[in-house]
């Protein structure tokens, strides 16, 4: 049986995204981790977050998670979620926060001025509500689904890859940013999939049926 | 393209969802997660529940219900009423809602904004705003379902709690509330251009017209009703299609 923690580290509600994945995946055991045995000892590791990346990142720290996050990054089928995407990042512009440095490129606040949409109308920040996710590449986690498919976003910051290879996903809002990547064992949306209804539970499915 | 959203909203009274107007004659329409689960099948874009419960001893039920939604329906929920500190906040998030909508609380102590969004982040805090006209181009807010005025103005009102850390405002007109004669789109347009954060326009909705009209002519970002939906008019759907057919930008 496959076990999957779900890394608790304080920021946020991880009920919506133990249940999503319960329901796509009933006989896997579903664990919120919140210390380093428990993620060291699942097969797939998803680290969900909301609120300031600098408050994340905090806490990540002083819970002792960081080493056990960098460990399933490195080695297990891995899945980060909003803030669990820009984590993996150098650094972020919010609060000027350092990330775990897994992925180089740095996570950027959308700036005022490029916020404006069709017919020159001013687009709010947060970019809140359901947008398309064009995939970059394909990949077993976007399997079923449709090409341009609607997600649930809920952020003000967006990441910037260094390295274009990882882009898995993006999508417009102002301008064009990265909404998803994937390298090696590593997929990471800044969507949220336990939120994203049927398109959404049909990723997580894929992440429990994938073995990169 | 960022799709404009349709949130269907509930009002539950001690664990059922209930249909009247001002608190008289309220009609049992249900068990609110079967309902929940109808609008999400519809295709909602999220869900809104106000916990009109009056006796304190029984607001704890709406946890109950937050949880049991949220096991079952994976599209956001934001849950409103009788939010007073950050640690009702707090409780609410961990039962599953995923934005939580305070009122009165606020405009008692807008400082809770402040608290609440340093807490679990701007984008879990929904400030709903009651306005009401008081001369033309003029609204002031109002609370306790309308009765109380406040003195405040609903422009200055709303780039404050934008300031203190609100992520999103729910906009109700409460001199349109119930008519079913649409929005008050001067309000909703004046308020959408005032801040930068999403604005979900409420109060009046009577035909799927009135919907497009909030979105195109109010500019609002979502649009919230009730009665259209609950009493089986019209489907989330149709209304989805129909403002789709109007050329608007909809999760189909």
């Amino acid at each position: 049986m496959t076990t999957v923690a779900v890394v608790d580290y304080g920021m946020g509600n991880l009920r919506s995204v133990a249940k999503a994945i319960e329901r796509v995946a009933p006989t896997a055991q579903v664990r919120i981790a919140a210390d380093a045995a428990t993620v060291a000892a699942a097969d797939r590791v998803v680290v969900p977050g909301q609120g300031a990346m600098p408050d994340c990142m905090r806490e990540l720290n002083s819970r002792g998670l960081r080493e056990a996050v960098i460990h399933a990054a490195a080695e297990k089928p891995f899945l980060g979620i909003c803030i669990g995407l820009q984590m993996l990042f150098e650094q972020s512009e919010e609060g000027d926060t350092p990330g775990l440095g897994l992925l180089a490129g740095h996570v950027r606040r959308f700036a005022h001025e490029a916020m404006v949409g069709a017919h020159g109308t001013r687009l709010k920040v947060p970019h809140m509500g359901w947008n398309e996710v064009q995939q970059a590449k394909p990949h077993a986690l976007w399997g079923d689904i449709d090409d341009d498919a609607r997600f649930y976003f809920v952020h003000s910051y967006y990441v910037e890859p260094a390295v274009s290879a990882v882009i898995a996903g993006t999508t417009r809002y102002g301008i064009p940013f990265t909404s998803a990547v994937a390298r090696d064992n590593i997929f990471a949306v800044q969507f949220h999939p336990e939120k994203s209804a049927q398109a959404g539970l049909q990723l997580l499915g894929n992440f429990m049926n994938w073995n990169p | 393209m960022l799709a404009k959203r349709i949130i269907p909203c509930l009002d539950v009274n001690a664990g059922r969802v209930v249909k009247g107007v001002n608190f008289v004659g309220l009609k049992d329409a249900g068990d609110p997660v079967e309902i929940a689960r109808r609008y999400d099948e519809q295709g909602a874009d999220e869900i809104t529940f106000l916990d009109i419960t009056a006796s304190s001893d029984q607001r704890d039920i709406i946890l109950h219900i937050v949880e049991r939604v949220a096991d079952q329906v994976f599209i956001p929920l934001t849950v409103g009423g009788g939010v007073r500190k950050v640690e009702d906040v707090r409780r609410l998030l961990n039962a599953g809602a995923d934005k939580v909508s305070m009122n009165t609380a606020a405009v008692d102590n807008p400082q809770l904004v402040a608290d609440a969004s340093g807490k679990v982040g701007s984008q879990c805090i929904v400030v709903a705003v009651d306005a009401k006209q008081v001369a033309p181009g003029k609204w002031e807010v109002f609370t306790h379902g309308g009765r109380k005025a406040t003195g405040l103005d609903v422009i200055d009102w709303v780039r404050k709690v934008a300031a203190l850390g609100a992520g999103e405002i729910l906009l109700t007109s409460m001199d349109r509330d119930g008519t079913r004669n649409g929005f008050d789109l001067a309000l909703t347009r004046s308020i959408s251009e005032a801040v930068e954060i999403p604005v979900i326009a409420s109060g009046g909705v009577g035909t799927l017209q009135h919907l497009a009209d909030g979105v195109v002519e109010g500019k609002a970002d979502a649009v919230l009703a009730a009665s259209i939906f609950h009493y089986g008019e019209f489907t989330v759907r149709q209304a989805k299609r129909f403002m789709h057919d109007q050329g608007i930008e909809m999760r189909l």
